[in-house]
């Protein structure tokens, strides 16, 4: 019961803070191709995965008043920023926090919150578009982030972490 | 003509009640009608539980798939000799109208949720796989099943094919909320399609709406918004996918803890098992899972027996609003007197949750998702709908949620331990 809650609120609480709605899809949504327990379902959307599902959990993880976002006003926009709640905090020791404490992953989903989330785009795009081979991926990852102007750099990179997060994992279980 | 496809000799028309007729004259979209895959559309209904609350609710993937192939093929009329359209992309666009759900499964929602499988990673199999689709789409070029699949997928760099099957205003929505309307016989769901096919307009990147026709999106979008909160989220048949969704989890539940079952579920057992062939997945249909819930109908387990019996003979569960109070205060007291009471909460106690943001537009820079809808204006400037029109300007952007929990109130009103029983009905009537 709200299981899929309490690893949304596990994953933050792990964190500490999120920055961006983008960025909280996308790390979500590498976790969820890497093995963690996320359920949500995703298609893709102008920036790549999106799940319709995870913006549905945040709203009512922060109905519950279990997790704040915080809207900041950027340079011409806006920015939201996901905090664990005293009552999301309450929350998860009342349910023991025993089941998907992410202590295990915690290097990896810190690591992908060290990102930008232009790079998260890049690097779930790629996880989105497996198993294709990597050239017919790159071409892809051409056409349907044009206006991104993703290098071959950056390309490589997202490989790299993809590569990095999973050996992680796989050492971790 | 197209390679690998073929005009019929005569036009093929199937008579369909909301449509009234639609017509077929490709070859190519013929045979993929007769696939077994897509033929298997027919047991597997367009609304899941719904029949359950209306009772007309019968209509199958089916016919929508017809549906939404026929909305496209009008629209395609529409923008044939328009600048940015191209012909050739004509049958990708038929044959994804057809395709698009072929990946769905019996009562989807509950099984996706269950078996952490997706629909739509079956359509892409479906279509790549070895089956009949793909024989013949193969023949108009070993590339035009992924392309087909990336449509679908929203991963084709042809943007305005893929808006015209998926955006906020496409020819599946218009479909379905006709179809859906049609056959729950509500009142909302209407709107004039002909007047919106008629003032679409093919851009490089997306389909667009003459400024003229408004109104006729103003009222798509409301009758979308209607028949989210008065169709599709009804209570009673969100009791139904509770208990759908229960009876799943505990069947696989007991598999996996070793239960013998009397007959057993063979069609299922890849599905418990986790290790799922594109055979496996095209086996099953509602035909077979009524079956099985009229077998376990009869088990000895008694959680899974009374679920099935509730699902056949719709004993479905009652509700009360959830909230934030409940949720910190009430829950896990809640919970306890349930097993107090022989009742087991992971079963019989349950939240489900609805959404719904009927209209929303991008944001630069805000990370929102939508692409809007745009209105072709005189001086041939594009506008976003809600800054032009205050009925969505209304709507915009603004999400509906919606909190219950369900339970089974017969079981509360039966003899014994009546003062436990009391106080969880004083609990949940808040």
């Amino acid at each position: 019961m709200l299981d899929q809650h309490i690893n949304v609120l596990s994953l933050l609480k792990r964190v500490g803070e999120i920055t961006g709605r983008k960025k909280f899809q996308k790390i979500v949504f590498i976790s969820k191709k890497l093995g963690m327990p996320f359920h949500e379902k995703y298609n893709f959307h102008r920036y790549g995965p999106y799940s319709e599902e995870l913006s549905l959990r945040l709203e009512e993880l922060q109905q519950f008043g279990f997790i704040s976002e915080i809207k900041e006003e950027k340079a011409g926009y806006h920015q939201y920023r996901y905090q664990v709640a005293a009552n999301g905090e309450d929350f998860l020791n009342t349910k023991g926090n025993d089941r998907e404490t992410f202590e295990q992953q915690k290097t990896v989903i810190e690591d992908m919150n060290a990102c930008s989330s232009k790079f998260l785009e890049l690097a779930s795009t790629i996880l989105f578009l497996e198993p294709a081979d990597k050239e017919e991926i790159i071409k892809k990852v051409h056409t349907l982030k044009k206006t991104q102007k993703y290098s071959k750099q950056d390309i490589e990179q997202a490989y790299a972490h993809i590569e990095y997060w999973r050996q992680h994992l796989n050492k971790g279980r | 003509m197209s390679r690998g496809n073929e005009m019929l000799k005569e036009e093929k028309v199937f008579k369909d009640p909301v449509h009234r007729y639609i017509h077929v004259n490709d070859r190519l979209i013929w045979d993929l009608i007769g696939t077994k895959e897509f033929q298997r559309l027919r047991r597997v209904r367009q609304l899941g539980t719904t029949f359950l609350t209306f009772h007309g609710a019968e209509h199958t993937r089916f016919n929508h798939s017809l549906g939404v192939y026929e909305i496209m093929r009008r629209m395609i009329e529409v923008f044939h000799g328009r600048p940015h359209w191209n012909e050739e992309d004509r049958l990708l666009c038929l044959a994804t109208a057809l395709l698009h759900d072929i990946g769905h499964g019996p009562f989807s929602h509950s099984f996706e949720k269950v078996f952490d499988t997706d629909h739509e990673s079956w359509t892409r199999e479906i279509i790549n796989g070895e089956t009949e689709v793909n024989a013949v789409l193969r023949r108009m070029g070993d590339q035009f099943p992924r392309e087909v699949a990336d449509v679908i997928e929203k991963t084709h760099p042809n943007k305005l094919v893929v808006s015209m099957i998926s955006s906020q205003i496409d020819a599946d929505r218009m479909d379905y909320l006709q179809r859906d309307a049609f056959y729950t016989g509500v009142s909302y769901g209407h709107f004039d399609m002909e007047r919106i096919l008629r003032v679409m307009r093919p851009l490089d990147d997306q389909v667009v709406i003459k400024s003229t026709g408004m109104h006729a999106v103003e009222d798509y979008i409301m009758s979308r918004y209607q028949m989210y909160w008065q169709v599709y989220f009804h209570p009673v048949t969100r009791s139904a996918e509770v208990i759908l969704n229960k009876i799943l989890r505990r069947a696989k539940y007991l598999y996996l803890n070793g239960y013998v079952f009397n007959q057993s579920p063979a069609h299922l057992k890849p599905f418990f098992d986790g290790d799922i062939s594109i055979e496996d997945y095209l086996k099953l249909d509602e035909m077979v899972i009524f079956y099985y819930f009229q077998v376990w109908e009869e088990e000895e387990d008694e959680i899974l027996a009374d679920l099935c019996s509730r699902f056949l003979h719709r004993r479905l569960f009652q509700y009360v609003e959830f909230n934030q109070h409940f949720i910190m205060n009430e829950w896990a007291g809640l919970q306890e007197r349930f097993k107090a009471i022989g009742v087991d909460p992971e079963y019989y106690l349950v939240i489900d949750f609805s959404s719904d943001l009927p209209y929303d537009f991008y944001r630069p820079g805000e990370e929102e998702e939508r692409m809007p809808i745009h209105l072709l204006m005189n001086d041939r400037k594009l506008r976003e709908l809600s800054r032009q029109s205050d009925v969505v300007e209304a709507i915009s952007g603004k999400k509906r949620t919606d909190h219950k929990l369900y339970y089974p109130s017969d079981v509360l009103h039966t003899p014994g331990q009546e003062s436990e029983k009391r106080e969880i009905l004083e609990i949940l009537s808040g």
